[in-house]
């Protein structure tokens, strides 16, 4: 939980310096509410990329929550309309751990499977809103010695280690890694899509073909909101 | 830097709705888990992984244009560093905090 505050002000100092206003801003952790995607937007739109490779890159980003949906369906199946649509809102990689980790066990009630994840949910979304405001607020008055953009990827990074969970994600994120090196030259900004494709790729083709990786499937990687 | 307003408006209502739309997919469906086969489940677990690593390694090391690697060491110290705080507690504010404080120390050591 805590750990979503630093997050949240590295979201809004860096988004300011790429150029979006106080408003576009916070607007963005309201309506996107998915920090990794959020800032690796912000990173493309800062380099100047074209919008059609900001938006496909934050949606890659956010793919895992179709998995999280389907996971976390049959929890939300007898809500009404209104309170899936609000669930699915408040979705994020620490509100799927908080209710499949204490869903799965047990069967709570309609009534208290709701308000225990909409309540851990929604206190994530007051820090993350809440701190991405004060990142804009200070975000101005940083000085630029203190290299403070190499925060960025150090989140990424704490947001990495933790996904690298066995031999088959550890290898795709090496080749995705190794490869985007090269990449980065490619015009557009296209090397990080074509990067994490190729170690996707890879991924699937070594997990399809051979038996190298057939260890316990991993629990969930949380960390982000 | 060049974007106008309308633009990042339209950025952030664009992957607004596209994660929204990402989220409620299966819930508003009312999709159950086995409707997932098992080779997308996998893919998409592998998804971070890979996006990450592609954010995070070009950040750190860099081909100039003679293609040679390119890489400032405190930045890569950072890194190492931050990798293996990241490693041993998982905690995202560690690992900014550390990997800060180390090139900090390595920017005024080199």
């Amino acid at each position: 939980m805590l750990g979503v505050v630093p997050f949240g002000l590295i979201t809004g100092i860096s988004a300011i310096e790429a150029g979006f206003d106080a408003v576009q801003t916070v607007a963005m952790s309201v309506l996107v509410f998915a920090g990794a995607s959020q800032l690796a937007l912000i990173e493309l739109v800062g380099d100047g990329a074209p919008v059609a490779v900001v938006v496909a890159t934050a949606a890659v980003v956010n793919l895992r929550y179709l998995m999280y949906s389907a996971s976390i369906a049959p929890y939300f199946r007898d809500f009404s309309p209104p309170w899936k649509w609000l669930s699915a809102y408040a979705l994020t990689d620490q509100s799927y751990a908080v209710a499949v980790t204490s869903f799965r066990d047990d069967e709570p009630s309609k009534h208290r499977r709701r308000w225990y994840y909409l309540g851990a949910a929604f206190a994530l979304w007051g820090v993350w809103v809440v701190s991405t405001a004060v990142g804009v607020v200070i975000g101005g008055s940083v000085p630029p010695g203190l290299s403070l953009e190499f925060a960025v990827p150090l989140t990424f990074l704490a947001l990495l280690v933790p996904s690298l969970k066995d031999r088959l994600s550890g290898l795709v994120g090496v080749i995705a890694g190794g490869v985007a090196i090269p990449a980065a030259a490619l015009p557009l900004d296209l090397g990080l899509v074509a990067a994490a494709l190729i170690g996707l790729t890879v991924g699937v083709l070594v997990d399809t073909f051979t038996d190298w990786a057939d260890d316990e499937p991993a629990g969930e990687t949380e960390g982000e909101p | 830097m060049s974007y106008d307003a309308t633009t990042l408006w339209g950025i952030v209502a664009a992957v607004g709705v596209i994660t929204l739309a990402l989220r409620l997919s299966f819930i508003l469906l009312f999709g159950r888990v086995d409707d997932i086969p098992n080779r997308v489940e996998r893919t998409l677990e592998l998804v971070p992984a890979a996006v990450l690593a592609a954010l995070v390694v070009p950040a750190v090391v860099a081909l100039d244009t003679s293609l040679a690697l390119q890489a400032e060491p405190a930045k890569v110290v950072a890194a190492v560093v931050a990798a293996a705080v990241a490693w041993r507690t998982e905690n995202v504010l560690a690992t900014i905090a550390v990997g800060m404080g180390a090139l900090w120390l390595v920017g005024m050591v080199v």
